[in-house]
C-alpha cells in the first residue's frame, strides 16, 4: 500500500487566516481568555496550540496557558498496533479545575482520538468546559464529537489520507491530500484511527 | 524504535535501544503516578497472573500496583498453601491458571529458566520476575532507570556491585543491562562468590578492594548477602564478611562524594550495609522502590502491546 499526493488543499498563508480565526473565535466565544487554557494534543497539536496562544498575546495581551497531553495510554486500540510509537509525558502546567480547556488537534476524523483525550483530560480535575478547536474536520465520525472551531471543513473518502504540515515539525505549512494507490485488501482504509487522521 | 518483544524474560537477549525504550517509556508513567489520578486505562479488561514460587514482598506488590494502575485485574498465587504442595507440576499448575483465561502471567521461581520454559509452553505473556541464580530483569531496569535519572545517559558512568555476584539474579541483570547502555562495571566480593563464566559480559574489572571501587565509582549498588550461603561454606562468617565487604560509614568517607548508594532490599542492616548509610544522604534505595512501579508499568504495557498485530494493524501503523 502506497499513498500518492493528491492535491494540496490549504497553503501557509490560508493556514494562518484559519489559525488566526479560530484564536479570536476562543476569545469571543468566551469573552476573553480568563479561566481559558490550551492543551495541545501530541503531536501536531501541540504547535497549533502554541501558535493560538500567541495570536491571542499579540491582540488580548494576555498569555494563555498551554499543555501538552500524549493519549497513547487511552487509546482503545492497543494491541492492534504493529510499532508503538514512545509514550511521551503529558504535561499540564496549571490545575484545570472549573477552567475552559480548549483542546486542540490537527485533523478530526473518527472522533476516537478526542474521546481518548477527553478521559485523559477528566483524570487530571474537572474542568468548567471542554471545547475543541482542530484545523481540519475531514468527516467519517465514528462517535457523537463535534468541533467547536474549524479551521476547514474538507469532504473526503475513506481511501484518503489528510496530511498537516506544520514548520515546527515537516518545515513547512500547509494540508495535502493524498490517496492510497492500491486496492486496500481489507476493505477499510482506516488509516486515521492510527494519530487523529495525519499524525 | 519499536518494541515488539511478546515476553520480558532477562536483559541479555535485549538490544540497548530496546532497553532503552522501556526507560522512556518508565518516564511517561513516572509522572503518572504524580496524578492526582494515578490510573490510566491501558490494560482495561486485561488480567494478570502473579504466579510467585519463591518470597517476595517488593516485586511483588510492585508488579501489583503497577497491573492495577494500568487498570488491569490481577489474581495473586504464592506457591506455599497451594497445590503445589501436594505435588503439582508447575506446567501443570500454570496451565490450569491459563485455562482460567489469564492474559499475562509474572513468574517468580527458584529455577534459572523457569520463564522461559514457561514462555514456550503456554499462551500468554510471560514475564519474568527473577528465576534462579539467572536474571531479575526489572529489577535490572528499575536499577537502570534511577542511575538514568540521575545521570542522564549512562556511557562511561562507574559502577560498582559488591557482594555475592555468583549467586545473584539482580547482579547478571544489572551486568547485562550496564554494560549495553556503555556503563564501567566493576564487581566487588570475595573470590568465592565470583561467578567463573563473568569475563564473557564485558565488566571491566572485578577485585576484592571494596574501597578502591568505592574511591573510584559514581555509583554503588550493594547485594544482599543470602544468609542461606553461609551453610553451604562459601565464606568463614558473617561479621567477617561485614568487616571486609560491608558498606559502612567509615568507607563512606572516603568514597566519592555524591556517589549514590543502591540496595535491591531486602537489607541485612550491619551485614552488606550498615544501617547510617542505608538511610543516609546518597542512599537512594526507596527511590528504586517509586521508580520500580513506573518500570513493571512500562514493561506491562509494552509487552501487553508486543502482541502479533494483525496484518491490517501492521499496514496501519507503516502508515503512521
Amino acid at each position: 500500500m502506497s499513498l500518492k499526493h493528491k492535491a494540496n488543499i490549504v497553503n501557509d498563508e490560508e493556514m494562518r487566516r484559519a489559525i488566526v480565526r479560530i484564536s479570536h473565535e476562543i476569545v469571543e466565544r468566551n469573552r476573553g481568555v480568563k479561566d481559558v487554557g490550551l492543551i495541545g494534543i501530541r503531536r501536531r497539536g501541540v504547535p497549533l496550540a502554541e501558535r493560538i496562544r500567541d495570536h491571542i498575546q499579540s491582540f488580548e495581551g494576555l498569555e494563555v496557558p498551554v499543555g501538552t497531553l500524549d493519549i497513547s495510554l487511552y487509546r482503545d486500540d492497543l494491541q492492534m498496533l504493529a510499532a508503538h510509537p514512545l509514550v511521551r509525558p503529558t504535561e499540564i502546567p496549571f490545575a484545570i479545575d472549573d477552567r475552559i480547556i480548549v483542546l486542540v488537534d490537527d485533523v478530526l476524523y473518527t472522533g476516537r482520538t478526542v474521546r481518548a483525550a477527553l478521559d485523559a483530560v477528566m483524570d487530571f480535575g474537572r474542568p468548567r468546559v471542554i471545547q475543541l478547536a482542530v484545523l481540519v474536520d475531514r468527516g467519517h465520525r465514528e462517535l457523537p464529537i463535534r468541533a467547536d472551531y474549524v479551521g476547514k471543513n474538507v469532504p473526503t473518502s475513506r481511501r484518503e489520507v489528510v496530511k498537516v504540515k506544520l514548520k515546527e515539525t515537516d518545515e513547512h505549512d500547509g494540508v495535502d491530500i493524498e490517496e492510497m494507490a492500491d486496492e486496500d485488501p481489507h476493505g477499510r482504509g482506516d488509516i486515521s484511527q492510527i494519530g487523529g487522521g495525519a499524525a | 524504535m519499536t518494541f515488539r518483544r511478546q515476553h520480558l524474560l532477562g536483559l541479555e537477549d535485549l538490544s540497548r535501544n530496546e532497553i532503552l525504550h522501556i526507560l522512556d517509556t518508565a518516564r511517561s508513567f513516572r509522572q503518572v503516578l504524580e496524578r492526582p489520578v494515578k490510573k490510566v486505562p491501558s490494560l482495561r479488561g486485561v488480567t494478570v497472573c502473579l504466579a510467585f514460587y519463591e518470597a517476595s514482598t517488593r516485586t511483588r506488590l510492585s508488579f501489583e500496583l503497577a497491573a492495577k494502575r494500568l487498570s488491569a485485574d490481577t489474581m495473586n498465587f504464592s506457591s506455599s498453601g497451594s497445590s503445589v504442595q501436594k505435588g503439582e507440576t508447575l506446567l501443570d499448575t500454570i496451565k490450569n491458571i491459563q485455562a482460567m483465561k489469564v492474559d499475562m502471567v509474572v513468574i517468580r521461581h527458584s529455577s534459572s529458566g523457569a520463564a522461559h520454559y514457561l514462555s514456550r509452553n503456554v499462551d500468554a505473556h510471560v514475564i519474568n520476575a527473577g528465576d534462579g541464580f539467572h536474571e531479575h530483569p526489572t529489577q535490572g531496569l528499575l536499577d537502570l532507570y534511577t542511575m538514568r535519572d540521575r545521570f542522564g545517559n549512562l556511557d562511561g558512568v562507574r559502577v560498582a556491585i559488591v557482594g555475592d555476584i555468583a549467586h545473584s539474579r539482580v547482579a547478571r541483570s544489572n551486568i547485562w543491562g550496564l554494560v549495553k547502555l556503555g556503563a564501567e562495571v566493576t564487581l566487588v566480593g570475595p573470590q568465592t562468590l565470583m561467578p567463573a563464566e563473568i569475563a564473557k559480559t564485558g565488566v571491566k574489572r572485578v577485585t576484592n578492594c571494596l574501597e578502591e571501587a568505592l574511591e573510584t565509582c559514581q555509583v554503588v549498588n550493594v547485594l544482599r548477602l543470602q544468609l542461606e550461603r553461609m551453610t553451604s561454606g562459601y565464606l568463614p562468617s558473617l561479621r567477617e564478611y561485614a568487616r571486609i565487604f560491608g558498606v559502612d560509614t567509615r568507607r563512606m568517607e572516603k568514597a566519592a562524594d555524591k556517589i549514590m548508594v543502591m540496595h535491591p532490599g531486602p537489607m541485612n542492616r550491619g551485614v552488606e550495609i550498615d544501617p547510617a548509610v542505608a538511610d543516609g544522604p546518597n542512599s537512594v534505595i526507596l527511590d528504586q522502590v517509586t521508580n520500580g512501579v513506573a518500570v513493571r508499568m512500562a514493561v506491562l504495557f509494552l509487552v501487553w502491546g508486543g502482541a502479533p498485530a494483525s496484518e491490517m494493524g501492521s499496514e496501519i501503523a507503516l502508515h503512521k
